[in-house]
């Protein structure tokens, strides 16, 4: 047994409203730059629908992840070491600017600049790839909220998997249409065909945390990584030639933070924390024959961070005591493994995908209840699983290589849940029954209940920081004049007045900063009298004594007075010509 | 041996060979982060996977023919019994057929740039600097290989001029006086090249020497540790580690 640590993350899917938040507030964060236009690290797909890039799930044409030879030894879809080589030269089964989509602007300027006339200017979209006006005909999210869905619905992979085989269950009309969100990033997965396409050796898997990333410096643009990632999270910049991935947000992690999409999540649906894993069994879990049973076999990985044992081998693997603490505190472990409620994303391209999500429980109880049923009555929910609005078929094409028993059982779970809580809230007598009806004990459930409806920050997200040991080099290491009360110590200037010496590093500064005002209730206040406040992380709560420059008395007269062009109204802080 | 002889073929090749190491040496130490294929491959497909295979494995094909007729002497070749004839057919033929490949790929490839906007967008002047060095060398590379065996012209047999000059320069004696006696065609070859050597570590052409062959060899999955070093988190000036 060699246990390792993975941060994961678990999306509670019936929160997700599909408002694009996460995606958003990811690409400000990481991809607003020009030669990643088109990236999205962070994407909110509409199911069904065909995702993004179109399609990308449908390995039969993009050729990610893994496949199990006969012998049972996993080779990657796209071919192997040789046939990678080979192909170097141009990679058969890259997808085209097309397939994601050609990223345009607006021609703003003509809005402003165009002569009068008679009619109104527009702004014509431009390509940001060839400079030309370009007609948009898609996009990251063009099937968003069904739209067009007649059109593109029919071909998301699943829904034509699944229609072959009962031809009734998926409907685009609009009475009978269904569809949920699947907000999606790189998946973090325990056995990445990425880095196992990578013919540099640039895409690592780090060793302390699990998350993967791309060396920059040693990436030389072969594009394998594209091809081999089946969820197409990595992309290429093609301004740069260099392939970018979600990256987990690590320097918020290291700090403890969670990632941008989780912290920005509206629908507050995202939980980050520890898995320990038994990294000598991947391999084997990864090539069980029945692609039914790898997520059973995924779950076998995850180690019981409370047990003795697996805690006595973690350390001798060297991970930290606060990091075991961490993982015996993950909401992650306990939604995935200990409830069972999180499915992991398309097990059967076998990369163990780390990102785990809650499946949907459909509007089921104004079903019920419309239809003349009690619809909190568990009961009545048990039964009425297997006529949701969203077919359990699909759900199980999605996260259970189309088994449908997992889905089905984390349905009634859910379902089971609501109805125990009913008789919680109102005060009634417990029935027991409902738990062990799913195999659950009262008191989980309600601990379930706690987790997934009213859990807060400090319990949703459980990230221990990089090893403590290696804290001080976070920091940034210290000036010869950084002694308590030599020049290096003042606040936030160098020996040269403010801002000389050698810069913070920005990631730290601002990450401490964000952490404190997310932590304290306190103003913002420097603090010292005479030090500035740094505005960005001024959260707009009342007025920090740093905030505008001291207001002179009128005793205190003005050393410039005696010039005429003196500035007459000295206490309005934004005056004009002020030193 | 004129003293333009001794400067074209007795000091421009160390020069050229000065620039290719500490310019390739100076580009990987301050340039990681340029140093890559620059790929359009997301913009075009169609044109760059008939073209790019074409001009890369004509390329290989090229310079494994290059190596045999620069490094093995003749009397190697006639050791095992290949006359000298047969030798001129075979390298005609071979070198003649990668070379074609090499010129219609690349030929391929420059049409692409060209016609498809937005590859030629992202084509820089050094780019097209480096293309018609590269193009030039590759037809003058065909004409000596067409010319100079015979079919049109005068055979010339490279073997006994080039070919000693070329092994006298890793001895540090350059034979001047053998690659004085080559033809036109051969000297302009040469000194094409020797352009396209200097200016390679200036251009896009450096991916060639990280070719990843080691991933034939290494584990599928890479595990890096966090502080792996300095190629994760860069240390500041002054604090150059120690050892
Ligand atoms: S989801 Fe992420 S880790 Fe998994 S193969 Fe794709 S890029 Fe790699
Ligand atoms: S921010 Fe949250 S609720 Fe909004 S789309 Fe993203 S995951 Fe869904």
């Amino acid at each position: 047994m060699r246990v390792m640590a993975q941060l994961g993350m678990v999306m509670n899917l019936d929160k997700c409203i599909g408002c694009h938040t996460c995606s958003v507030t990811c690409k400000q964060a990481w991809t607003n730059r020009s030669g990643v236009e088109y990236v999205w690290f962070n994407n909110v797909e509409t199911r069904p629908g065909q995702g993004y890039p179109r399609r990308y799930s449908d390995q039969e044409t993009w050729k990610g992840g893994w496949v199990r030879t006969a012998r049972g030894r996993l080779r990657l879809r796209a071919g192997g070491r040789f046939k990678k080589l080979l192909s170097i030269f141009a990679n058969p089964v890259l997808p085209n600017i097309r397939d994601y989509y050609e990223p345009w602007t607006y021609d703003y300027e003509t809005l402003t600049d165009a002569p009068l006339g008679d009619d109104f200017p527009v702004a014509q979209p431009k390509s940001l790839i060839s400079g030309q006006p370009m007609a948009v005909e898609w996009s990251a999210n063009w099937d968003d909220d069904l739209g067009g869905a007649p059109e593109h619905g029919p071909r998301d992979p699943i829904v034509e998997r699944i229609r072959t085989e009962s031809e009734d269950k998926v409907r685009f009309e609009y009475e009978r249409a269904f569809m949920f969100f699947l907000p999606r990033i790189c998946e973090h997965c325990l056995n990445p065909s990425c880095v196992a396409s990578c013919p540099s050796g640039a895409m690592y898997k780090r060793a302390e945390d699990g998350i993967v990333l791309v060396d920059q410096d040693q990436c030389r643009g072969w594009r394998m990584c594209v091809t081999g990632c089946p969820y197409k999270k990595v992309y290429f910049n093609h301004r740069t030639g260099k392939a970018e991935k979600c990256t987990f947000c690590y320097p918020r992690v290291e700090v403890g933070l969670p990632t941008v999409c989780s912290e920005t999540c509206v629908g507050r649906l995202r939980y980050i924390g520890l898995f320990l894993y038994d990294a000598d069994r991947v391999t084997e879990a990864a090539s069980v024959e029945n692609e039914h049973d790898l997520y059973p076999a995924q779950l076998e990985l995850l180690l019981d961070p409370h047990d003795p044992q697996v805690i006595a081998a973690a350390r001798r693997s060297g991970i930290a005591e606060d990091w075991i603490s961490a993982a015996q505190h993950s909401p992650v472990y306990k939604l995935a493994k200990q409830y069972r409620v999180a499915l992991p994303l398309h097990p059967e391209f076998r990369t163990m995908p780390m990102v785990w999500y809650i499946p949907p429980l459909s509007p089921v109880v104004d079903r019920l209840t419309e239809t003349g049923h009690d619809g909190e009555d568990a009961g009545n929910l048990f039964g009425a699983i297997d006529a949701l609005r969203i077919p359990i078929e699909y759900l199980a094409e999605l996260f259970t290589a189309g088994d449908p028993e997992p889905v089905r059982t984390v349905l009634q779970k859910l379902a089971a849940m609501r109805s125990y809580m009913r008789d919680v809230t109102l005060e009634r007598p417990r029935d027991e029954s409902i738990a062990t009806a799913v195999g659950m004990t009262g008191g989980e459930i309600v601990e379930m209940y706690r987790l997934l409806a009213i859990a807060k920050y400090e319990q949703r997200y459980v990230i221990p920081t990089a090893y403590s040991g290696e804290a001080r080099e976070l920091e940034e290491l210290g000036c010869s004049l950084d002694v308590d009360g030599g020049p290096g110590m003042v606040a936030g200037s160098g020996p040269f007045g403010e801002a000389s010496g050698r810069p913070l590093p920005v990631s730290v500064e601002t990450f401490h900063a964000l952490r404190h005002r997310q932590t304290s209730e306190e103003l913002a206040d420097p603090g010292e009298p005479g030090a500035r406040i740094n505005l960005l992380n001024w959260d707009g709560k009342g007025r920090p004594a740093g905030l505008f420059p001291p207001r002179r008395t009128a005793s205190e007269p003005e050393s410039g007075t005696a010039d005429p062009t003196a500035d007459p109204r000295p206490d309005t802080p934004m005056a004009k010509d002020r030193p | 041996m004129s003293g333009v002889d001794v400067l074209l073929w007795g000091v421009l090749p160390y020069v050229m060979v000065v620039i290719l190491v500490s310019g390739t040496i100076w580009r990987y130490r301050y340039d990681k982060f340029g140093w890559t294929t620059r790929s359009s491959e997301l913009y075009e497909s169609r044109l760059l996977r008939i073209g790019s295979p074409l001009f890369h494995f004509g390329l290989l094909v090229v310079i494994i023919g290059h190596v045999i007729g620069l490094l093995i002497p003749e009397s190697w070749t006639d050791a095992i019994g290949l006359s000298e004839h047969a030798y001129h057919i075979q390298a005609l033929v071979l070198g003649g057929i990668a070379g074609f490949c090499t010129l219609v790929g690349v030929g391929i490839l420059v049409y692409r740039r060209r016609t498809s906007g937005p590859v030629f967008m992202a084509t820089t002047r050094n780019d097209k600097l480096m293309y018609v060095v590269l193009v030039a060398a590759i037809v003058a590379g065909l004409a000596t290989t067409v010319l100079g065996t015979g079919i049109i012209g005068e055979q010339h047999s490279y073997r006994e001029t080039v070919s000693p000059w070329f092994r006298s320069l890793f001895v540090l004696q350059p034979d001047v006086a053998s690659m004085g006696q080559s033809n036109l065609e051969f000297k302009i070859h040469t000194l094409i090249g020797m352009l396209l050597f200097t200016i390679w570590p200036f251009t896009r052409l450096v991916h060639a020497f990280t070719a990843p062959l080691a991933y034939l060899f290494r584990p599928y999955i890479v595990y890096r540790s966090r502080d792996a070093g300095p190629a994760t988190r860069p240390t500041r000036r002054g604090w150059d580690r120690v050892g």
